[in-house]
């Protein structure tokens, strides 16, 4: 039986969730991006920027709109959201030769987003370096708040560390039906952001992968559906 | 170079004096006491007028031999010029089970006659090594399935090696067409029409509903603009009218379900009553099912065993060998035994479950009695009131040997695609001969240039609007006008995913021991033997502990690694209930109709079992029976809510989607609709408003709300999200080669892929909403899991003819449909009682103001 959909609920309060890290108050949204009210600071990881066309010159030709549609859903939230900080925690180009297959119209609308606000670079383990062309600051790791903003989190019981890298997603069966999407994760002490890039899959929060963050101590997950950002109990986890 | 073979002179030389069955075979037939079969005789004619011909003849009448005898025949008595690798006989089936099983029957004429013919198999599981030397040094014979035929066709030696090819025997040809496997299997004939010109086309098929599809299908269409060429014709008539009856048992019959279990008894009794029975059910559930329940009462210990496509390869094979050793009493199977293997001496078939086709009936009921001169005798094992009168037609249509299953289709463009880059894999091509190659197979006989053009842009680029590939393109120019593979690592990538047949997402089921360690320590989980594998999704459902039947065992879930499902034996008696799919047929549109004729004529229910008859009887007292013209719609108030149920026999693919769209409008109307349930009979939407004051009103019109154009932006803005397409695209990208289903050395599993092409789809929906893998994807959707096209007929059937019946409480006729609400999905005992309840709550009141 296809079930209908429940009865929706204001579309508002679900789009952004409440996060509290280290005492600080944030406002995770349901595009997978992070916002910081006090810095006016708006925060993505793992854009993976030109992923389709890395398949294609190895024959695989995935729809080229993937850098497109990445950068569209970047601009709307940075407008909804009125960041005057962007920080992109790595990954953000999927390879070295990211910059030379990036297409004119895409880097138009890349320099557009830039516009009227900082913009920061942190690099990732796929875009050690970013060429110059993409405007910004680089850094391999940033300080802002007293929070550490890097991409790949620190292994142990690090505390007031936002990162990516990970791609967490996290799967629940309900009803007869089970949901995987990508999530963030975090235990009030540091969080992890899901991938943002259109073409970016997901790696389980209950796999081993996460011992190393979060140990066995408990986290917190919300989820990223197709309409809002769901907080979801962790009892209604399951492995892959 | 000439072989030159034992025996007699050229055939090229006048053999109009020639006997047609030539020594050794006359002297081998009179030695078994045989003469040549009619059709025996009437395909060496046409061999030797060298005609593609379609055999038709039902099960057990000498169908194989009658294909190989042509080629037996001219390979040893002929004198054959030879150009290539002296390849001469080519055998495609759709098993390789088949494949194997018909080798090892043609070795014995073989032997026997001391033929100079050599015969060899091809299969997945034959070593390297041997299919490596098959490609330069082939046996006279070769054995396989399309797939593999694809695989040949896909190596530059290809035109040497079918170089000499005079016949290709295609068995079973009526499971191979209509399908993408037969349009896969259509392009690597029409491949070889151009490299074996001179090779004729001999089809084996069971009965069929219009012949002239498989003829068509066999043939090359040279002028595909303006005729349709057939291939030749032999028919065997039919042996022996089948014996076919009703189950009748003491057992109340069940309103709705699909277990039939209240016959179980009188199914063993059955079993009991006959050397070997094989059970068809529609669903891996169902055999799991039946079979528990058949060993729960199995007394005498009969040797019953379970077979489906879950199983593990070994134990399947076990099962087969057992039946052909006569070691069986009773199988339960799902369609894996449908096909054509001779499985041993099957004396009784039992159908438990709805028909859901004639076809289908047909040839299941062929598997009983393999002799053409005695009768079959089959079983029909209704399990609830609807397929009693399903089973009824379903009859009738079988004794009338009426066929019902369609073959013909539009050859699919992901297909096409995937053969383009073989073509390209094998060696350069010229485009303009390509295309007039390929519409020489019947299903792109109306192959567009253009259609074709766009495939060949998707494969060299991936065809998007957004032209920024060009430079990686996978096929370039040669320079005389012919295209050719950028790389040859793109064929070997090819070779990995070659192949129609995409699975869900199965895991391993391994069986493992508890081993206790040390006090104090958690006991260790011991790895044993694989049971078979299980659909991803139901994994999904489980938590450690669940118990679930599985290979006829009650197991319990205890955990997943890697790829698979760890189980342990249980002692449940009530375990959860595996709901892994297989096999979900909808009602064919013939039987559909013979039930509405049925159902309209009360003269005809005398035939049906007495609770039936009373409840139609119920029915036409409380509500209307429809005239078979027509369709009813009923509006009645039922506990809280308020239901809308139409009677319209379309199969459930088909009311699943009516009934996203019907739900879609009533939200419009603002009916509030809360749900909807569907089977293969009708529809079930309830919802808040009170329907049948919105009807008296006018505020609700039940001519518009089935509108046929409920099929454009409805169902388009529907599909947007729906999970079906993009499963269905999923297929689809992974067929075209746009997703690897392996990589050499990293095998994707299935969630990789789901995951990707769920993005893929999105993205592409969005930003090239006109690309031809969607278009393919629709295609499929609109014959396949949507069944839009059967919709589309059925709402310009009932246009001005519904008949709405507004009532006071549920009707008889919509106790069935309302009984699967909350059925697919059965959670432990406690719930079961509480749908139990609510179950007879329902009846109840449905018949209970009665008298």
């Amino acid at each position: 039986m296809l079930g209908l959909k429940p009865e929706r609920f204001d579309l508002g309060e679900f789009m952004t969730q409440p996060i509290t890290l280290c005492g600080k108050s944030f406002l995770a949204d349901q595009s997978g991006a992070l916002y910081w009210p006090v810095e006016k600071t708006l925060i993505v990881a793992d854009l993976h920027l030109e992923k389709g066309s890395a398949h294609a010159s190895r024959g695989t030709f995935l729809p080229p709109y993937d850098t497109r549609q990445t950068l569209l859903r970047l601009a709307e939230v940075i407008d909804r959201l009125e960041s005057e900080t962007v920080i992109a925690l790595g990954d953000s180009f999927h390879d070295g030769g990211a910059a030379e297959r990036l297409c004119d119209e895409d880097l138009q609308i890349l320099k557009i987003i830039q516009e009227d606000r900082r913009w920061i670079w942190i690099t990732g383990n796929h875009d050690p370096s970013i060429p110059e062309e993409f405007g910004g600051q680089r850094f391999e790791e940033f300080d802002l708040g007293g929070i550490k903003l890097r991409h790949e989190p620190r292994p142990g019981g690090i505390t007031h560390e936002i990162a990516g890298h990970m791609h967490p997603a996290a799967r629940i069966s309900i009803h007869g039906t089970s949901i995987r999407r990508p999530c963030f994760v975090g235990n009030g002490l540091r969080l992890i952001l899901p991938a943002f890039g259109a073409y970016t899959g997901g790696l389980n929060v209950l796999d081993d992968a996460f011992l190393p963050y979060f140990g066995n101590d408990g986290l917190s997950v919300w989820i990223r559906g197709e309409e809002g950002l769901y907080p979801i109990a962790t009892r209604l986890l399951r492995r892959d | 170079m000439r072989r030159k073979r034992p025996g007699a002179p050229s055939v090229s030389g006048g053999h109009g004096a020639e006997p047609l069955l030539p020594e050794p075979f006359a002297r081998w037939f009179a030695s078994r006491g045989w003469t040549l079969r009619e059709h025996q005789r009437a395909l060496l004619e046409k061999a030797r007028e060298r005609r593609s011909t379609l055999l038709i003849a039902p099960t057990g009448a000498g169908k194989t031999l009658a294909g190989f005898l042509p080629s037996l025949v001219e390979l040893t008595t002929g004198v054959l010029p030879r150009r290539g690798a002296g390849l001469h006989t080519l055998y495609i089936s759709p098993l390789k089970a088949l494949a194997v099983d018909v080798a090892r029957n043609l070795l014995t004429p073989v032997e026997e006659m001391q033929l100079p013919v050599r015969i060899e198999t091809r299969t997945g599981d034959t070593s390297v090594g041997k299919r490596q030397r098959q490609r330069f040094r082939p046996p006279d014979f070769l054995l396989t399935t399309p797939e593999q035929l694809a695989l040949l066709l896909s190596y530059a030696d290809s035109a040497y090696l079918f170089a000499d090819l005079r016949m290709i025997v295609l068995d079973e040809l009526h499971a191979l067409v209509g399908s993408k496997r037969g349009d896969l299997l259509a392009l690597d004939l029409a491949r070889l029409g151009t490299i074996a010109p001179d090779a004729i086309r001999i089809g084996l098929s069971a009965t069929v509903a219009r012949p002239s599809e498989l003829r068509a299908f066999l043939q090359r269409q040279t002028d595909p603009q303006h005729a349709i060429y057939l291939a030749d014709l032999v028919v065997t008539s039919g042996g022996a009218k089948p014996d076919v009856r009703l189950l009748e048992s003491e057992n109340p019959l069940p309103w709705a379900g699909h277990t039939a279990r209240y016959a179980v008894h009188d199914i063993y009794a059955a079993i009991k009553a006959h050397r070997m029975s094989i059970l068809f059910v529609n669903t891996r559930m169902q055999a799991e099912l039946l079979f528990h329940e058949l060993w729960r009462i199995n007394d005498d210990n009969l040797p019953i065993a379970l077979h489906h496509g879950s199983l593990d390869a070994t134990q399947r094979r076990k099962v087969e060998a057992a039946m052909a050793a006569g070691r069986l009493r009773a199988v339960v199977a799902t369609s894996t035994l449908d096909l054509g293997i001779d499985w041993g001496d099957v004396d009784l078939v039992i159908n438990v479950g709805a028909p859901k086709g004639a076809s289908r009936l047909i040839q299941r009921i062929g598997r009983a009695n393999h002799r053409l001169d005695e009768p079959s005798k089959a079983l029909l094992v209704p399990s609830n009131r609807f397929e009693v009168l399903e089973c009824q037609a379903a009859r009738d249509a079988a004794l009338a040997g009426v066929q019902d299953v369609v073959l013909t289709r539009t050859g699919a463009l992901d297909v096409l695609a995937q053969h383009v880059m073989g073509v390209a894999a094998a060696g350069p091509f010229n485009p303009e001969e390509l295309y007039s190659e390929i519409t020489s197979a019947q299903p792109y006989a109306h192959l567009s240039r253009s259609d074709f053009d766009r495939v060949v842009d998707f494969v060299a680029t991936g065809g998007y609007a957004l032209r920024t590939y060009e430079r990686y393109a996978r096929l370039k120019p040669t320079g005389d006008g012919r295209l050719r593979l950028a790389h040859p690592r793109l064929a070997q990538q090819y070779r990995m995913n070659v192949g129609t047949i995409i699975d869900a997402p199965m895991l391993r089921v391994r069986l493992v021991g508890r081993k206790r360690g040390p006090p104090g320590h958690p006991s260790r989980l011991m790895g044993g033997r694989v049971l078979g594998e299980i659909d991803e999704m139901f994994v999904a459902e489980l938590s450690i502990g669940d118990t679930f039947v599985f290979g006829g065992e009650v197991v319990r879930f205890e955990g997943l690694r890697e790829t698979e499902v760890f189980v342990s034996r249980a002692t449940d008696d009530e375990p959860k209930i595996p709901s892994y799919p297989g096999g979900k047929f909808p009602l064919s549109t013939h039987l559909a109709s013979r039930v509405r004729t049925m159902l309209a004529d009360p003269k005809s229910w005398a035939s049906l079992p007495e609770p039936v008859a009373e409840w139609l009887e119920i029915q036409q007292r409380r509500s209307v029976i429809p005239s078979p013209d027509e369709v009813l719609v009923e509006t009645f108030p039922h506990g809280k809510r308020h239901h809308l149920v139409i009677y319209s026999f379309e199969g459930r693919l088909a009311h699943q989607t009516l009934g996203m769209l019907l739900t879609r409008r009533l939200e419009r109307a603002r009916a509030r609709p809360l749900g909807f349930v569907a089977n293969d009979y009708g529809l079930a939407v309830w919802t808040a408003a009170d329907l049948s004051a919105l009807i008296a009103q006018g505020a609700l019109n039940l001519a518009n709300l089935f509108d046929e154009d409920m099929l454009g932006d409805d169902l388009e803005a529907w599909l947007a999200e729906s999970n079906l397409m993009k499963r269905t695209f999923r297929m689809c990208a992974v067929i075209a080669g746009l997703i690897e289903r392996r990589h050499p050395g990293r095998e994707k599993t299935g969630r990789q892929i789901t995951f990707s092409a769920d993005l893929i789809y999105d993205v592409l929906r969005r930003h090239d909403p006109n690309h031809i893998l969607l278009e393919a994807a629709w295609a499929d959707a609109a014959t396949g899991l949507l069944d839009v096209a059967r919709l589309g007929d059925f709402l310009r059937r009932i246009k001005g003819r519904i008949r709405h019946q507004s009532l006071s409480s549920v009707s008889p006729l919509a106790v069935p449909i309302l009984l699967e609400i909350g059925r697919e999905p059965v959670h432990g005992a406690a719930r079961e009682g509480l749908l139990r309840d609510a179950a007879e709550a329902l009846i109840a009141e449905a018949v209970g103001e009665e008298g």
